[in-house]
């Protein structure tokens, strides 16, 4: 029934941005390398190209890129006494599938954590107190510091080509970047996009009130690039079609286009797409995996592919969901508090506002994510929490542009949604419109976690991965303080209308929100508080390494791709300078 | 902005704080630049469609709501002109139509409205059980199937609907209206090619110009100025 392939190396379960950058970084080292990518190939010299990537209903409306629900889902419930119930086709986050991953239909907003975040634990206790973190809270410290992961970070801003501009370079604070941003030993690699028209009325009000805005660092660079792989990206367009989409002008970072055209060429890599990896092979005496399962999607066969190093490289949902499958680690119980796979939990918490002023020219289909500006004066522990009741905070995000008409039609409070005069308002507004956005921190809750459902399979007869999940109070506070700051702002702005939309008690699945999940396989400092550790190398099979954001313990108040990316490469360095030589646990539990 | 844009109804509807300090009153054609209007109320009427799965019955159904959805005026031609319907019958068609990439696997529960659609449904099957529903009721309250009644009744009729007020036997009316007005608004503003926004007519009347959509050389120049093309560009003009 089951073929048995012959070993390689190295075998990675999921190409998208991550995989495909460990299986660059492992065939340099020398080791063969196999891909296991559950979606089809991507071409972006056929598929990413004039005129067809500019279709929204395809692309951002049917959401082309995402992953097939009707092959594997997630099933959804707000608190554990309720029954988890499948998303059948996605809404609120949007996983992708093929090779690239999600990163090629991500917004590319890039970003790193504060130091601060990396020992959040510690300096919350430190500054309010033993006994101000709730019970219920349950964030750690990350077992990596910001210092340890800066060098990563900036190799993988020169993977991406990443605009920007720095606000702390090398301890130098300088005005008009962040200067509320960790150390950089570099300048972004490449200069800010130019700022469109809403974003630079935004910095304005921002400065007006004390407040510190830059422009928003974007994975794509202002001009063309040429990254670490070898690889030359093309300029942003502004072409206004980049969220949920991929990029025509070879710009936006992904998977595809800044590593795949150089791994593709090389012998020791072999890339299987249609593979849909159901199992790892655990040898639980050994505490090792010895190979992984997968099916054949195209032929339906199945085949077993041993390997000396297995590296788990999915979505949120896959990573915890293939430890659960495996009987790798003890699953978690909101309960007991006990067992860590699926613990942690977290989604990000944003909450949106629009301004809306009356002759004014915003060209609303122009534009990319990196010509807005950003205010961050109200993040992580960079401001003082005292009195306020809750942890954490976010960042502002905010500009004009960016949305082609199917989605990007705008229109004031209160009027009607259909109907001659919703028409007319939609034409009176359409060019007069800036968005705001608030990226706020999930510190986690005992009550949020993943387990695999008792009722719904999926497509090889595999339980789904079910989600426990609804916003905390303090999340909610941390939101709402967030979005008196944005409208603060938008009133020093001055509109005709205005609309601050507050997140709702109850979270749902169903409007698109953010596709920032993370936690479940988090890592930490020893075996009894995490499945990973600060190499992401899981405790209990020393030559299983897990990557993406699936580690995170929480989530700061910034997206997280820059941070999975670094550590990927903060990992895979360990890997090659230690594990290689002297395979075994690299931290003592 | 959260990377990625949504109509704004469609995002957290119901928790917001409106803060309109004020809400200037409709001055209707401000902002249509005088070509658009023109170009929308000479373009001549859409020619019979063959169709490829609605029926009769749905075909005058969806005519009738399209058109009380978005009517004939200054800024546009009607839903039907605008070729909304042969978008919704294209759409209802496709694999996108008959559940492709859809999780169907039961058990069927109602759960909670955060839990979203829990419907055995595709969408085509949707649509045929939401025209059979609204007709029925249609006629329970005006003796008349929907596309029969009046202009003013079907604006009532669609009203109650948004709101939830009409009572189908098969689901929500609210679910039914809100996808309604969803597939009508694709047919409306997506590219040409699948048969809805016909000679452009939403593009137009918003000044959406279209493709190639390649603006790195013209966002210093047109922050705040009005970026005005002769004529918007589809897929089609490309290809």
């Amino acid at each position: 029934m089951v073929t048995k392939l012959n070993e390689v190396d190295c075998v990675i379960i999921g190409v998208g941005l991550t995989g495909a950058m460990l299986a660059k970084e492992m065939t340099m080292a020398g080791l063969t390398v196999v891909g296991l990518e559950r979606g089809p190939d991507r071409r972006p010299n056929e598929e990413f190209v004039l005129p067809r990537i500019r279709d929204e209903l395809r692309y951002q409306t049917r959401m082309e890129l995402m992953a097939d629900n009707s092959v594997d889902t997630v099933t959804f419930r707000n608190t554990s006494d309720m029954t988890a119930l499948p998303i059948r086709r996605w809404g609120a986050f949007l996983p992708g599938e093929g090779v690239g991953g999600t990163s090629n239909h991500w917004g590319g907003s890039h970003w790193r954590y504060l130091p601060t975040d990396f020992k959040i634990r510690s300096v919350i206790t430190e500054k309010y107190g033993a006994r101000a973190i709730p019970e219920d809270m349950t964030i750690q410290d990350w077992p990596v510091t910001y210092d340890e992961l800066e060098p990563y970070y900036d190799k993988f801003d020169k993977l991406c080509g990443v605009s920007g501009k720095a606000g702390n370079l090398k301890g130098q604070k300088i005005e008009g970047g962040n200067i509320f941003e960790g150390p950089r030993s570099d300048e972004y690699p490449s200069k800010p996009l130019k700022s469109s028209a809403g974003a630079l009325m935004v910095a304005e009000a921002a400065k007006s009130l004390g407040y510190h805005p830059f422009p928003a660092p974007f994975a794509a660079p202002s001009a063309p690039y040429t990254n670490i792989y070898g690889v030359t990206l093309g300029a942003c367009e502004y072409c206004g079609f980049c969220g949920r989409n991929s990029c025509e002008a070879n710009a936006k970072a992904s998977g595809t286009i800044n590593v795949m055209p150089v791994l593709r060429n090389e012998p020791k890599f072999q890339l299987r797409t249609h593979a849909f990896a159901s199992k790892l092979n655990y040898d639980r005496q050994a505490k090792r995996v010895t190979s992984v399962f997968y099916t054949d999607m195209n032929t339906g066969e199945e085949y077993e592919q041993p390997a000396n190093i297995v590296i788990l490289a999915g979505f949120v949902f896959t990573n915890t969901q293939m430890l659960l499958h495996s009987g790798i680690g003890q699953p978690y119980d909101p309960r007991t508090g006990r067992g860590l796979v699926g613990k942690n939990y977290c989604y990000q918490f944003e909450a949106p506002a629009t301004a809306f002023f009356e002759n004014k020219n915003l060209s609303p289909f122009m534009g990319a994510p990196g010509d807005a500006v950003v205010f961050d004066d109200f993040n992580g522990e960079s401001f003082d929490h005292t009195g306020l009741g809750f942890f954490g905070g976010g960042y502002v995000r905010a500009g004009s542009g960016a949305s082609p008409p199917i989605g990007g039609r705008d229109v004031p409070p209160e009027t009607p949604s259909w109907g001659s005069k919703w028409k007319a308002e939609t034409v009176k507004w359409y060019y007069g419109v800036v968005d705001f956005n608030t990226q706020g921190s999930v510190y986690a809750n005992r009550a949020n976690y993943m387990d695999l459902d008792p009722t719904y399979k999926d497509s090889l007869g595999r339980p789904l991965i079910r989600m426990t999940y609804n916003g905390t109070e303090n999340d909610h506070k941390m939101s709402a303080y967030l979005l008196t700051k944005v409208e603060a702002c938008i009133k020093a702005m001055n509109p005709s209308v205005y609309e601050v939309r507050p997140r709702p008690k109850m979270f749902t699945v169903v409007p698109y929100q953010s596709t920032h999940n993370t936690g479940g396989t988090m890592m930490g400092s020893t075996p009894g508080n995490s499945v990973v550790n600060r190499y992401q190398q899981a405790w209990d099979a020393h030559n299983l390494f897990i990557m993406g954001a699936s580690t995170f313990p929480q989530q700061p108040g910034y997206n997280p791709t820059g941070t999975l990316g670094a550590l990927a490469y903060w990992s895979v360095d360990k890997i090659k300078s230690s594990y290689l030589n002297n395979p075994g646990p690299l931290v003592q539990a | 902005m959260a990377e990625i844009k949504l109509p704004r109804r469609e995002f957290l509807k119901g928790a917001g704080v409106a803060g309109a300090s004020a809400a200037a009153a409709v001055s209707g054609l401000a902002a249509c630049t005088p070509e658009a209007a023109t170009t929308a109320s000479n373009a001549p009427a859409a020619a019979p469609q063959a169709r490829l799965v609605i029926t009769p019955e749905e075909e005058a159904f969806f005519s009738a709501a399209v058109d009380t959805m978005i009517p004939a005026d200054q800024l546009s031609p009607s839903g039907t002109d605008c070729g909304c319907v042969t978008f919704i019958d294209r759409q209802l068609a496709s694999a996108w139509g008959g559940g492709a990439k859809m999780y169907r696997a039961g058990p069927y529960l109602k759960g909670t409205p955060e839990q979203g659609y829990q419907l055995p449904l595709t969408p085509h099957q949707f649509f045929v059980a939401g025209i059979r529903a609204a007709n029925a009721w249609s006629q329970k309250t005006y003796n008349k199937s929907f596309d029969l009644l009046s202009p003013e009744q079907r604006a009532e009729a669609l009203t109650a609907m948004q709101e939830g007020k009409a009572e189908f036997d098969a689901f929500e009316s609210r679910l039914f209206f809100q996808r309604l007005l969803q597939i009508t608004m694709e047919g409306f503003f997506s590219d040409p090619i699948y048969g809805g926004n016909r000679n452009k007519a939403s593009w137009r009347m918003l000044g959406y110009p279209g493709l190639p959509a390649t603006y790195a050389d013209k966002i210093d120049e047109y922050r705040d100025k009005r970026y005005v093309v002769a004529e918007p560009l589809s897929i089609a003009d490309f290809s």
